[in-house]
């Protein structure tokens, strides 16, 4: 058995070895994915002709119901009328353009993501381009990093886009004015300010993981489309409301443009239900109240309850809380991003061939 | 110096070695030729010399003590991997961009005088290309790196006599013009004699012989290289029966 007892004995060249420049690879990576970037610019940039063509209108009429005066009169009813039913297929997060909004990052993600490595793999081009001079995690950071950056850059403009165009809708006053408000946590807050780039970014980073675990274009794309939906589905219904201790008051009218979170109801300084009374509560304290105007309120069935020693009482975040949370959830989603770029940097350089 | 020195040399996938013990030193400046049937571990040795993949067991060093997969080392060594992979939806011109620009050297040049004379148009997609043009813009693009290694993995499998002859003249050629050191495994045993000075033949697993082809052969008495592989073959398929 022959001892390895040479030293190792680095060549007179060695000592000017420099790494290949990282700049290089912004060629490179362009001409590997020019297409997937192209996909991404028609998709995007079809996007933001639409909410511009759409937007210009809305702003118009929104505008013109703003500066009418005197408010109540019925021409500036027209006005409010006229605003209040334009668009309604862009206004929630279930109309058709809240639908086509909140897939585009995980498209973007599953599309121009998952393929990164998993065609490398797949194709078994990876054999080439792990052996050339640049090295292989260096290669793997750069082409992830100018990608993720180049595709958040391209969302968080179309994200500009989108705050303008649902601008009217979120502004102050609107309820005063009889006009159409949306409150601006409930819907589309995916869409808006940094989560809209911060998400786009995810669904690119967690398509790249999944493209070096699964080694398949196809898999990994709809991997990344079923993860994604996962984290979107959980941030929403159960994550994002926490960022934040809420906000409690007993007071019953809570600003319209809150995030209620819960109502729970007292009496005598002790927990006595959660969420709407119930209707035999409401048969036992609350009968009289004057029939035929259609259906009461809320309001007046606390005002009754109330009378009767109950107290309501709401935890909701302020409207004012729109842009804190914003970049708490930015926040989490760079970080997690940056995880998992480390995780899929780990898996191709100890990934064996 | 050794080109490619290794020691106690393993790789398992699994519970399944393989390579095991494998302890060899090939010396520069020759054209070696890795033989063995298949299955008997020439790719993993040729994965784990390129630094693809990461030993089990003992080590390995390329180009005179570098640690296979090192800067250095990959600084050094251009491989061919089998069946060529190449980004098959872009334009030769992006290949040769691509690999230039992913290296400190390359002899641009030279890559473009050869795919000239290959008659191989720089805006065809490379996936466009026969099997023999692929293969030759393969090792056109690791020969223009300028490597002190060339490293191929069954290169000439696919290609038909033609094209094998072709493929085998350019590697030659580079050997001997530029002194470049060749690994190459391949099971097409006619191909390599013409230029394999240097024999490694693997069996399951293991090296069973290894060696100048000179010595080898006066030392088994064999008229040729094929006849000497082939009697080594035989003896671990009766191995293996047994």
């Amino acid at each position: 058995m022959t001892a390895m007892t040479r030293p190792a004995r680095p060549d007179e060249d060695d000592v000017r070895l420099r790494p290949v420049p990282w700049r290089r690879m912004a060629g490179v990576t362009w001409r590997q994915h020019r297409i997937a970037l192209a996909g991404v610019a028609v998709l995007l940039g079809a996007l933001a002709v639409y909410l511009w063509i759409a937007g210009l209108p809305l702003h118009h009429a929104y505008a013109a119901a703003v500066a009418c005066h005197p408010a109540g009169s019925a021409a500036c009813q027209a006005l409010v009328g006229t605003f209040n039913s334009m668009d309604s297929h862009m206004t929630g997060a279930a109309s058709p353009g809240g639908v086509l909004l909140q897939v585009v990052p995980v498209l973007i993600g599953a599309f121009a993501g998952a393929p990164v490595l998993a065609r490398e793999l797949e194709t078994g081009t990876f054999r080439y381009a792990w052996t050339q001079g640049f090295g292989r995690w260096r290669w793997a950071l750069a082409k992830l990093v100018l990608l993720a950056v180049v595709l958040a850059a391209a969302a968080g403009t179309v994200g500009v886009l989108v705050s303008w165009y649902y601008q009217p809708y979120f502004a102050a006053g609107n309820q005063a004015l009889g006009l159409y408000e949306i409150p601006p946590f409930v819907t589309l807050f995916s869409l808006r300010g940094v989560a809209f780039p911060a998400w786009t970014l995810a669904a690119f980073v967690i398509g790249a993981l999944a493209g070096m675990l699964i080694r398949r274009v196809v898999p990994a794309i709809v991997a990344t489309l079923a993860v994604y939906a996962g984290l979107a589905v959980a941030t929403g219904g159960f994550l994002r409301e926490h960022y934040l201790t809420p906000l409690v008051t007993t007071i019953p009218n809570v600003p319209g443009t809150a995030w209620i979170i819960s109502h729970w109801w007292t009496k005598d300084g002790r927990f006595a239900f959660a969420g709407n009374p119930s209707l035999n509560l409401l048969n036992q304290f609350c009968s009289s109240l004057p029939p035929g105007q259609g259906k009461p309120s809320v309001g007046t069935f606390a005002q009754c309850l109330a009378q009767h020693g109950y107290t309501q009482w709401t935890s909701y975040q302020p409207a004012s809380r729109f842009w804190p949370f914003q970049w708490i959830e930015g926040g989490w989603l760079l970080a997690l991003s940056a995880l998992l770029i480390a995780a899929t940097l780990w898996l191709v350089q100890r990934r064996a061939a | 110096m050794n080109i490619v020195e290794a020691s106690g040399l393993g790789k398992r996938y699994g519970r399944t070695w393989a390579l095991r013990e494998c302890t060899l030193e090939i010396p520069a400046g020759r054209v070696t030729a890795l033989v063995g049937p298949n299955g008997a571990g020439k790719s993993t040795l040729l994965n784990l010399a390129v630094g693809l993949s990461t030993p089990s067991a003992g080590a390995v060093t390329v180009l005179g003590g570098r640690r296979a997969g090192s800067p250095a080392a990959l600084d050094g060594i251009a491989f061919v991997a089998q069946d060529t992979p190449l980004y098959k939806n872009l334009p030769v011109a992006d290949m040769i961009y691509i690999t230039r620009s992913l290296n400190r050297r390359f002899d641009q040049p030279y890559a473009r005088a050869r795919l000239a004379e290959l008659g191989i148009p720089p805006r065809r997609k490379a996936g466009k290309l026969s099997g023999g043009q692929q293969a030759q813009l393969a090792l056109t693009l690791a020969l223009a790196r300028r490597p002190r290694l060339l490293v191929l993995d069954e290169p000439v499998a696919m290609l038909d006599p033609i094209a094998r002859h072709d493929f085998m003249a350019t590697v030659l050629a580079a050997a001997t013009a530029d002194g470049v050191s060749v690994l190459l495994s391949s099971h097409v045993l006619t191909e390599l004699e013409r230029g394999a000075d240097y024999l490694i033949l693997l069996a399951r697993g293991q090296v069973r012989l290894a060696g100048a082809v000179d010595d080898l052969l006066g030392a088994h008495g064999q008229a040729s290289l094929e006849e000497l592989a082939m009697t080594y073959l035989r003896e671990t398929t009766a191995e293996v029966t047994r």
